[in-house]
């Protein structure tokens, strides 16, 4: 054996292919970071829609299982060509609107009183924590009383509703705000409050906005129970009154209008996380 | 303006970090304090800036301020303390802000401090984009901005690769020349010390005393990496702090 042969690069020796008879290592990296596939979340709704339209054509779903896909479809086009879809959905949205707007900027009022103050976290936390596991559904008769039969009790309840959630998880996201930020503030001479509004929001930010996720949807349901227990017009009458008559046609299309509505939200959500949290990634 | 610190100690509950430590920071000098890990080196800094309050002892301010100083005890932290959603001229505004100074005077002392440390055409960039001795640099141009009278830096290259550490020790020395601060340079890198220094304080293991002040005469810019009398200094620290330095790191660590 020459000296030669023990050199672990030279060049000869690679040229000449002479380590090319190993085996390859096995790659086993790759995996757990999902990446942005848009067209498959149509291709599922598109596929199970197909499945039942084809099924309730041919017979092997029956008409009181399911109704036909094309059937709702036209049942939607004569509440639009009625004028009743934009009676039902504009007082919808309108609490919709309302509640949650009061109820989550009093859940991120609070969750930042509880995130920055000894007192408030000890006296606010707990009754958070019991105020939360309570249907709230269950307290309508209660808002009844207290704020009215009308508007009133159902914006309290969508606020509500969406308060605690808030609460939770801003106070949750004020926590994990860098503290070594907020120390830089101070040691600048930063006011108080230039801290809370210019390090610790904006800090909290991504918390807050994920929470919003949870709050709205919860804002969505209990939106459509408020107006089952009493409205005249209104997305969750509508389905209501078609579930009282078995209507399916219409049933399904009232719950395609909230499926939408769950969807437009949370793309409105995505939409202001790209606007405000673009510094992420 | 000078700072005297008068016979500080301090415990946390019964847990004594430092014992009767007497010090004058002169002006227009960079003091560096060396000491073994855990000696309260971050802690005095503390008291120093005002972040926190000695059990008994007093930091004095002696003479004012200069009158165009915001703020007269301004930090540079280790892990630079940059907010990711401003850009870095955001970054600096933010410290003027508070004082009331905006538009076309903001933006002349941004543009003045973004020079003096190179980041100019990185004016709009986010801090994620930067390498660890840009964000420094960003760091150490939010402190000059607000025109300190001493400047209070805990490790502040520590963070970084030895190369860019080199760099931005060169920035530093710079920075000093063209115009000389007044700074307490908080350090466990005795090369950094023997580079920076006008004084260098040795701070004993817990609790931590004065164990030796040594002084460096070379003028900041003539001390280069590698200089033999740099070495011999730093052979020097590096012996009185050794025995130290070892019965420190066997401690527990106190929680
Ligand atoms: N808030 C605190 N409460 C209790 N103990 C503390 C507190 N802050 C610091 N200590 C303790 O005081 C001692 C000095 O801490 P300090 O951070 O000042 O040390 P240091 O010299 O900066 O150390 P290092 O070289 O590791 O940065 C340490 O033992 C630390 O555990
Ligand atoms: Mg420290």
């Amino acid at each position: 054996m020459s000296e030669a042969s023990h050199k672990p690069n030279d060049p000869d020796r690679l040229k000449a292919g002479g380590v090319s008879n190993g085996t390859a290592v096995n790659f086993r990296g790759g995996g757990f970071a999902p990446k942005p596939r848009r067209w498959v979340g149509f291709v599922v709704f598109a596929g199970l829609i197909a499945i039942a339209e084809w099924g309730t054509r041919s017979g092997w779903i029956s008409a009181l299982t399911l109704p036909r896909p094309s059937d709702v479809l036209d049942t939607f086009k004569q509440l639009y060509s009625s004028g009743l879809l934009f009676k039902h959905l504009v007082p919808s949205l309108s609490r919709l609107a309302v509640g949650a707007a009061a109820g989550v900027t009093a859940g991120v009022i609070v969750g930042v009183l509880i995130g920055l103050f000894s007192y408030f976290r000890a006296g606010l936390v707990p009754l958070v924590a019991a105020i939360f596991p309570i249907p709230k559904i269950a307290l309508l008769p209660l808002f009844v009383i207290w704020f009215g039969i009308d508007e009133g009790s159902k914006y309290a309840l969508i606020a509500f509703g969406t308060f605690t959630p808030t609460v939770v998880a801003t106070y949750g996201a004020v926590d994990n705000v860098d503290r070594t930020l907020i120390r830089m503030g101070q040691s600048f001479g930063l006011s108080w409050f230039s801290i809370v509004r210019k390090i610790v929001l904006p800090g909290a930010m991504p918390g807050i906005l994920s929470g919003l996720r949870i709050s709205l949807a919860i804002a969505i349901i209990l939106l459509v129970a408020a107006e089952m227990l009493g409205a005249e017009y209104g997305i969750g009458a509508y389905i209501l009154e078609a579930g009282s008559l078995y209507d399916l046609e219409r049933l399904f299309a009232g719950v395609v209008i909230l499926s939408v509505l769950g969807v437009v939200v949370s793309a409105v959500i995505g939409a202001i996380e790209r606007y405000l949290l673009g510094w992420r990634n | 303006m000078d700072i005297r610190l008068e016979s500080i100690s301090h415990h946390y509950d019964d847990f004594e970090v430092m014992r009767d430590i007497t010090l004058d920071i002169a002006d227009g000098q960079i003091v560096c304090i060396v000491g073994p890990s855990g000696c309260g080196k971050s802690t005095l800094l503390r008291f120093i800036g005002g972040l926190e309050r000695p059990t008994s002892g007093r930091v004095l301010q002696l003479g004012e301020p200069p009158a165009d100083c915001l703020n007269p005890l301004t930090y540079i932290f280790q892990d630079f303390a940059l907010l990711p959603w401003r850009t870095v001229a955001g970054n600096v505004s933010l410290v003027l802000e508070d004082h009331g100074i905006s538009g076309a005077e903001a933006k002349a002392i941004i543009n003045d401090v973004l020079d003096r440390t190179r980041l100019t055409d990185f004016a709009s960039a986010l801090p994620k984009q930067l390498s660890g001795g840009m964000k420094q640099r960003v760091a150490i141009a939010r402190a000059l901005a607000v025109k300190p009278a001493v400047m209070l830096m805990d490790e502040p290259l520590s963070a970084l690769d030895s190369q860019t550490r080199e760099l931005l020790m060169d920035d530093l020395v710079d920075l000093w020349t063209r115009q000389p601060f007044t700074a307490v340079y908080v350090t466990h890198n005795l090369a950094e010390a023997v580079r920076l220094g006008h004084s260098i304080v040795v701070l004993s293991r817990r609790p931590g005393t004065i164990r030796e002040i040594v002084h460096l005469d070379k003028p900041l810019a003539d001390r280069h990496f590698g200089d033999a009398d740099l070495d011999e200094r730093q052979k020097y620290l590096w012996q009185l702090m050794r025995d130290e330095a070892r019965a420190a790191d066997a401690e527990l660590i106190h929680v």
